[in-house]
């Protein structure tokens, strides 16, 4: 088991050196000076000179990269041209507010997509499935921004009960140890603080899990049924096991593993891809720092964040690799 | 059951029924006529019935529909009653139970085991735990005494390690030992009825020998009764009291086993009959002794090895022996049997030949040249030598693709002949191989698996080849079509003068085909002759096992076999393993057996 992640988590770093030297590439092949956006318009060009010196812009694009990839192996992904604050700094203060929306997110998917893709699969073609496939595919086609407005629009406006945005109301003292809300409230018996923290969640969680939920319960449904015509369930049919014991200790055992391949896909996908919702509800996430990085062209913030994406995600799916091995003893770690 | 209070005295005529299923009919949706139509059978207690009969016969149906599975599998009962003794002298329909009655009765008081040992166990849980879920289902035991249970009953189907295997997750096992534990599954519970759905037929012969065999000895010992449904009079000679042979969905003949083997009345059960191996009751055949200069296909010191790397660095570790030092000749116009167990090398070898792996050193000539020394472009046209006929007439055919298409692809490739040339050979094959005209415009999904073989064999010798390849070609066939298709082998391979490397595990199959056989065992070729000097005095005690192992088809000539625990031989040797010398001695004209020369 060390072993297996010790060579995945080395299997890492050629990732990470590809995915750094592409954004760093593009970062050049971007038109515009950077430059430009640090000084003012009216500078003179010893400033300008200056300026691209002390941020070492003047440098040859080669060395430029080489220093790049000796800070960021420090942990140093360099300073924001616009808040002039080291962006691992910047990174770190805003990704526990992505994570525990994509955990919470991901756990509503999880809690509603597997029991109705499990049922649909038990009766297919029954009402209860026939309603279950079209209520998964609206949750898949919808768009984020449109339901997250429409749920804005019913319980924000008219039923006014959850707060249309942000993460905490003002004056919600609550010090930070984790970084995640809930987990900070719980750690310090602040119970109001954590009711709180979840009547802020629970908009942004049900829009970013909409559509997680509908693709979960879809991949259940189908790997239960494919595991279920196989014919280690007629065993266990035979050994006169009831109905339940077949469906969730036998079939869906099996059908576990494509299940968490997806959940592991689309979770990455949602740290990353929460930018909408993020947006839609003001969640102070790295969605959004990465929305206003690109619209002011601050190329180290870009990098930094490309590549902290990519770290996670390459680990979250060594996570699931090692979780593949606990699911499904055929696999073995090598 | 009161609503069935009338009846009962009815059915407490026969003392000693255990099970007797009445007219019944199962039907699937979409399809009007019933899969199973007025069966009828009874089993008494400790009795062994075999229900014999093909793929579609209903044989399958007839037993899942007793446990009331084959609901679960989309199918309907529409008619009939199947009264069991309730272990109180009356009779309760299971037809007319609920669902929750007849989870008490599945595996407590009917068990069954299944044809597949390699999916029937669930594959993520271990063989202990699921071994303990049936004991726990039925038994009010606490978890000391059902572990105790599940110890005693790996014991008793004889599993080598029962303690080990509790532990282990089923593709840890070989699929002998999991057919074990089915078995050892399946009699947790001490059920009076076990019902198995052909639990030997994908196992090899030496394996079925030995299943067979512990389920004479289990039966014995429990008295519990069997119904036992299989396709081979062999196994049903082996094993059974009473004999039910089913066609299409009706049972065609029924009696005691000495009366069905010795004067069968309908003509299915004689074909069925005439399918099973006689191993050497075969007429002699003929003593052809002509020397051909150059065989078609000469095997020279063939070795395949598969290196096993691990640990952190990906080192090989060992090496899988799969072909070690195999040397043989194929005639044109002969027919080479290649047998052996699973995993004794003879796919690794065929592949070689196939040039579809590199072997790792040896000399492989067709028609005197070695291709293993061709480069791409003269490999290319040297394929068109080899030619292949697969096992799997389902999967060896492109789903897209019309037969005329399939027969011509090899033509095409080759660049033999002209448009209207290959449309000529083409037709000609098809009606060779015994098909209509008009099949040339179908794609093979209308077709059924014999007749899909069949374009397999069009296929196959559309180039004319030197050596066709034929891997199990109809053991994916039900019988009364393995004969025809093996006429048809014969016949092509005499008329286009062809040698055939006949691979199978199958020896009654084997005893029709062909002309030698050769016998491989872990990757060694350890027999090879004419076809009755093998048949009829093997040398090698490999040999003689497996020929002991094939189940005669007469019930007269039951034997007691032993049962041996045996272990399975690994053919993973160290990486600096030096092979052993050895010899092939002639003991009769053509008869070589392998003789190791280590001290």
């Amino acid at each position: 088991m060390l072993a297996f992640t010790v060579k995945r988590l080395f299997g890492v770093i050629p990732v990470l050196l590809v995915v750094s030297l592409m954004i760093f590439a593009l970062m050049q092949a971007a038109p515009g000076d950077p430059v430009s956006m640090l000084v003012s318009d009216e500078a003179s060009a010893e400033d300008r000179e200056r300026i691209a010196a002390a941020w070492g812009l003047d440098q040859p694009a080669p060395v430029q990269y080489a220093n790049f990839v000796k800070n960021a192996a420090t942990g140093d992904f360099g300073t924001s041209f616009r808040y002039r604050e080291p962006v691992m700094d910047l990174v770190l203060a805003r990704l526990p507010a992505s994570i525990e929306l994509a955990l919470y997110a991901t756990l509503l998917a999880i809690a509603v997509g597997i029991p109705l893709g499990v049922l649909a699969a038990a009766r297919p073609n029954s009402v209860f499935d026939t309603i279950g496939s079209i209520g998964g595919f609206f949750g898949i086609s919808m768009p984020n921004f449109w339901l997250g407005i429409l749920m804005i629009l019913i319980f924000a406006g008219y039923l006014n009960i959850l707060p249309s945005g942000g993460r905490e109301p003002w004056g919600l003292d609550l010090p930070r140890i984790t970084g995640f809300l809930t987990l900070d409230a719980v750690l310090q018996g602040r119970w109001d603080a954590l009711v709180h923290a979840l009547r802020y969640l629970a908009l942004p969680t049900i829009v970013l899990g909409t559509a997680m939920t509908g693709i979960i319960m879809q991949i259940t449904r189908a790997s239960m049924l494919e595991n279920l015509g196989e014919d280690y369930v007629m065993t266990a049919r035979a050994k006169g096991l009831s109905n339940r014991v077949v469906l969730w200790r036998h079939a869906f055992r099996n059908a576990l593993v494509s299940v968490i391949t997806i959940i592991g896909l689309e979770f990455g996908a949602l740290i990353s891809g929460a930018i909408i919702v993020e947006t839609v509800f003001s969640w102070p996430g790295i969605g959004l720092l990465l929305i206003q990085g690109i619209t002011f062209r601050d190329f180290p913030l870009i990098t930094g964040l490309v590549l902290i994406y990519t770290t996670l995600f390459v680990l979250l799916n060594v996570f699931i690799d090692i979780l593949y091995t606990i699911v499904d003893p055929r696999i073995r770690m090598r | 059951m009161s609503s069935h209070s009338s009846e009962l005295t009815d059915h407490q005529v026969i003392a000693d029924t255990l099970l007797s299923i009445e007219c019944l009919r199962v039907t699937f949706p979409g399809n009007d006529m019933p899969a199973v139509r007025d069966v009828s059978l009874r089993i008494s207690k400790g009795e062994v019935v075999a229900l014999v009969g093909e793929s579609g016969s209903g044989k399958s149906v007839t037993a899942k529909a007793a446990m009331r599975l084959i609901e679960f599998g989309g199918g309907r009962i529409t008619g009939g009653h199947a009264w069991l003794e309730n272990g109180a002298g009356l009779q309760v329909d299971l037809f007319a139970q609920s669902e929750a009655a007849m989870q008490k009765i599945r595996g407590n008081r009917i068990a069954m085991i299944f044809q597949e040992p390699m999916t029937s166990l669930n594959p993520v849980l271990t063989v202990g735990f699921q071994l303990f879920e049936a004991v726990q289902r039925h038994q009010n035991v606490g978890h000391a005494e059902a572990e105790r249970i599940c110890l005693e009953a790996l014991e008793q189907v004889s599993l080598s390690e029962p303690k080990r295997r509790l532990r282990q997750y089923p593709h840890e096992l070989s699929g002998g030992m999991r057919q074990r534990v089915m078995i050892a599954m399946a009699l947790a519970c001490k059920p009076d009825l076990l019902i198995a759905d052909e639990p030997t037929t994908a196992l090899d012969v030496t394996v079925q020998a030995e299943i067979l065999a512990l389920l004479k000895k289990i039966q014995r010992d429990t008295g519990m009764a069997i119904l036992f449904i299989t396709h081979d009079m062999g196994v049903v000679a082996e094993i059974a009291d009473r004999v039910q042979v089913m066609l299409r969905g009706e049972v065609v003949e029924e009696g005691d086993v000495h009366t069905v083997f010795s004067t069968p009345r309908h003509d299915y059960t004689r074909l069925l009959l005439d399918a099973a191996p006689k191993l050497g009751s075969a007429p002699a055949s003929k003593n052809k002794t002509k020397e051909t200069t150059t065989p078609a296909l000469s095997v020279q010191n063939l070795v395949v090895r598969y290196p096993l790397s691990g640990g952190f660095f990906g080192r090989v570790r060992a090496n899988v022996h799969a072909v070690e030092d195999v040397s043989f000749d194929v005639a044109r116009g002969e027919t080479l049997a290649l047998v052996g167990e699973s995993g004794c090398g003879k796919s690794s070898l065929a592949k070689a030949i196939l040039r579809l792996s590199e072997p790792t050193s040896g000399r492989i000539l067709l028609d005197g040249a070695n291709f293993l020394e061709f480069d791409h472009q003269e490999m290319m046209r040297a394929r068109g030598g080899i030619q292949m006929i697969f096992q799997d007439p389902f999967a060896s055919l492109n789903p897209r693709k019309r037969v005329a298409d399939i027969i011509a692809e090899p033509l095409e490739i080759h660049r033999i002949g002209s448009k209207a040339e290959i449309a000529a050979r083409v037709a000609a094959l098809i009606e060779r191989v015994g098909l209509p005209p008009e099949a040339a415009d179908r794609f093979p999904h209308e077709f059924s698996g014999g007749q899909r073989q069949r374009v397999c064999i069009a296929r196959a010798v559309a180039l004319n080849p030197s050596v066709i390849i034929a891997d199990e070609p109809v053991s994916a066939l039900d019988v009364s079509i393995q004969g025809q298709i093996l006429n048809l082998i014969a016949e092509l391979k005499a008329e286009f003068n062809v040698a055939i490397l006949f691979i199978s595990h199958d020896m009654a199959v084997v005893e029709k085909v062909s002309d030698r056989i050769a016998v491989m065992y872990e990757g060694e070729l350890i027999e090879i002759g004419p076809r009755d000097a093998i048949l009829r005095a093997p040398a090698h005690p490999y040999t003689k096992r497996l020929l002991d192992a094939v189940p005669i088809a007469h019930p007269d000539q039951r034997r007691d076999r032993k049962l041996i625990a045996r272990e399975i031989a690994s053919p993973i040797r160290s990486v600096g393993a030096e092979p052993v010398p050895f010899t092939m001695d002639e003991i009769t004209p053509g008869h070589f057996l392998r003789r190791s020369l280590h001290a």
